[in-house]
């Protein structure tokens, strides 16, 4: 692969992300600022923003390269992505706007009236938050290798690097500019090759994909194209645990649901929501279409591992010459596009919480959030550098699996029924968190498992969901004597349009 | 007695007052802001109804896109079916499911806007 066109092109991704985030400098003043973008921005804006923020390395790499590896049923990824925007629409976006919270912990503790509550959520944010930060860098360092040979750690490093510089100067609100920047880098940066991809072949004789002699045996060779082949073991069960992993694990993300704080009323909201679930479907049809094409035009990645890059690959190996080498450098400038604005976000999200839980009163709030956001962006990086070998989209499908079986009952909980309990809250946190995290701790550490022990730890989320549920609720009803005073009134709050003059609290 | 010297003031002669005067008339408005138990009634109608939405919408959801494991599991005969050389299945997972679920989005935010015009107009009436 050429590197003049690529490296140039990762070069301008990032000086225009840093452009973008000085000119946001002018606005950002106070606090307030760095963390909301002091509740102005409009609907729009905000869902570019958010499409921007939440396709990430996993969307714009790891989707294709899981296809093309594995196959129709890794599809389910991006269409769980999605669907839950649906189920955060349906059931909590316009709520957790009014509810007037700047964070998941902030919601907690307003919901539940406890102190502990909000304490055990900052620590899941910031868990959820590195498991999901994780694999950016580890993605980022794999495609600059691709593209220069530099080893593994540069491409992270760079990409923390400029992460922590626009966290510094800009907060939020300028990385609201970059976001929504970035989503219309992202969809063009695979629309634009893709045409062309597409034209050649079907100037090429339009081969059926399903068709082509990957060199691969077995069911990922001969019915790579069918989803729910009986070749893979407990494929239904390993299918809907995933679908139940990513339609109820988008809510509890940290930093998408710091995006809702930034409309400004709970019906404004859910008319981002709705633009979100078009702007990600525009975007999610089109990583198939370089696994399919990658089947015909690049199997040896499937051979080799590398089928995460094949993104980035394939436009040089079907074009040939300049016009090649420019798609590729598109292909990567979107990819680094991906890599720095899932990384501010989640930064800024896990800054937010560190400065506000674990710095004290000692640090003026904007220090102290620069201080978190250096020290939250460290951590995962040396856990990226230390760890590796999980492929980036099943990594942050395990981050999803952790949301889904601690925030999401919570919020969904917190926001429709009021006899929830600060002690059945935590409850059911500790036992959501737990049981997810051991099964997360032992994919990423590698250990070899075979049968039911395997898809009971690789997808958890169709027995920790239900798990959390359950205790959560259980345990409210066993402690009804602790229900808080105010709930009546906060749900007042939380589900009455801001235009009807009530007392809210 | 001279009647024309002295007038007797007038006075109207009416039925006593035998019921309590009438408690003002609140708005729900008030009502909810006193949490009594119109207001609770009034909250709670609003919550069953945007919660009965929700709960709607997601059924549809299950029985349709959640159903596809299943569907695709027990029809093996819609992997013969090709579109542009791509079995059913796959065409249906990678780009079938978004138009549906922006629909289904979009009848959610249009009912859920519905109901809260409902509420906002009721407990705004005196």
């Amino acid at each position: 692969m050429s590197t003049g066109l690529s490296i140039s092109a990762v070069v301008v991704v990032v000086l225009a992300t840093l452009a973008i985030g000085t000119w946001g400098l002018r606005f950002s003043r106070t606090t307030s600022d760095f963390f909301v973008a002091s509740r102005t921005v409009r609907p729009r804006l905000n869902a570019s923003a958010i499409g921007g923020e939440y396709l990430s390395a996993a969307s714009f790499l790891g989707v294709a390269g899981l296809v093309l590896a594995y196959g129709a049923e890794m599809l389910w990824y991006p269409v769980g992505w999605t669907a839950g925007y649906l189920v955060l629409l349906v059931l909590v976006a316009a709520p957790l706007r009014r509810s007037g919270a700047y964070t998941l912990p902030d919601f907690a503790e307003t919901r539940l009236e406890s102190r502990a509550v909000r304490l055990v959520s900052s620590l899941l944010v910031v868990a959820i938050g590195w498991l999901y930060l994780m694999p950016q860098f580890q993605g980022a360092g794999l495609a600059l290798r691709t593209v220069t040979g530099s080893p593994p750690w540069v491409g992270g490093l760079l990409v923390a690097a400029v992460v922590v510089i626009n966290v510094f100067t800009g907060g939020m609100r300028s990385v609201t500019f970059v976001q929504a920047f970035q989503y219309w880098l992202k969809l063009t940066a695979l629309l634009v090759p893709a045409f062309f991809l597409l034209l050649i072949w079907i100037g090429d004789g339009a081969t059926p994909p399903t068709a082509a002699e990957t060199g691969v045996s077995g069911a990922l060779g001969s019915a790579w194209g069918l989803p729910m082949t009986s070749d893979q073991p407990y494929v239904l069960y390993t299918t809907y645990s995933l679908i139940m992993a990513t339609f109820l694990g988008t809510m509890g993300l940290p930093h998408v649901v710091v995006r809702f704080y930034t409309n400004p009323d709970g019906r404004a909201a859910r008319r981002t929501t709705l633009v979100v679930l078009a702007l990600l479907g525009c975007f999610y049809v089109l990583p198939p279409v370089y696994a399919a094409l990658g089947r015909l035009y690049a199997p040896d990645l499937i051979t080799s591992g590398h089928s995460d890059m094949v993104v980035l690959e394939l436009p040089a190996r079907m074009i040939s010459g300049y016009g090649g080498e420019l798609l590729s450098a598109l292909t990567t400038a979107g990819a680094f596009a991906a890599f720095l604005s899932t990384s501010s976000g989640l930064s800024i999200a896990v800054a937010g919480v560190l400065s506000q839980e674990f710095t004290g009163r000692r640090l003026a709030g904007v220090t102290a959030f620069r201080i978190a956001a250096l020290v939250g962006v460290a951590v995962p990086l040396a856990l990226a550098l230390l760890t590796s070998g999980v492929s980036v989209a099943r990594a942050v499908g395990l981050a999803f699996a952790v949301a889904a079986s601690t925030f999401c009952p919570l919020l969904v909980l917190g926001i429709w029924w009021r006899r929830l309990t600060d002690v059945g809250a935590l409850a059911g946190l500790a036992v959501g968190g737990v049981l997810s995290g051991v099964a997360v701790v032992d994919t990423l550490s590698g250990a070899e498992r075979t049968g039911w022990t395997d898809a009971l730890l690789a997808q958890p989320a169709a027995w920790t969901v239900p798990a959390a549920f359950v205790t959560m609720i259980g345990v409210s009803l066993l402690t009804q004597r602790r229900r808080p005073v105010g709930v009546g009134r906060f749900l007042v709050r939380l589900h009455t349009p801001e235009a009807v003059p009530l007392d809210r609290g | 007695m001279n009647h024309s010297e002295h007038p007797v003031q007038r006075v109207r002669v009416t039925s006593p007052r035998v019921r309590r005067p009438r408690p003002p008339r609140r708005t729900g408005i008030a009502e909810i802001d006193r949490q009594s138990r119109v207001g609770e009634i009034y909250m709670a109608s609003l919550l069953r109804a945007q919660l009965r939405l929700a709960v709607v919408v997601l059924a549809a959801l299950a029985a349709t896109v959640g159903m596809l494991p299943l569907v695709f599991l027990g029809f093996p005969g819609l992997n013969d079916i090709l579109i542009l050389g791509m079995p059913l299945p796959w065409v249906v997972l990678a780009f079938g499911i978004y138009p549906v679920l922006v629909a289904l989005g979009w009848v959610f935010v249009r009912a859920a806007e519905r109901n809260e015009q409902a509420f906002a107009d009721m407990v705004e009436r005196s």
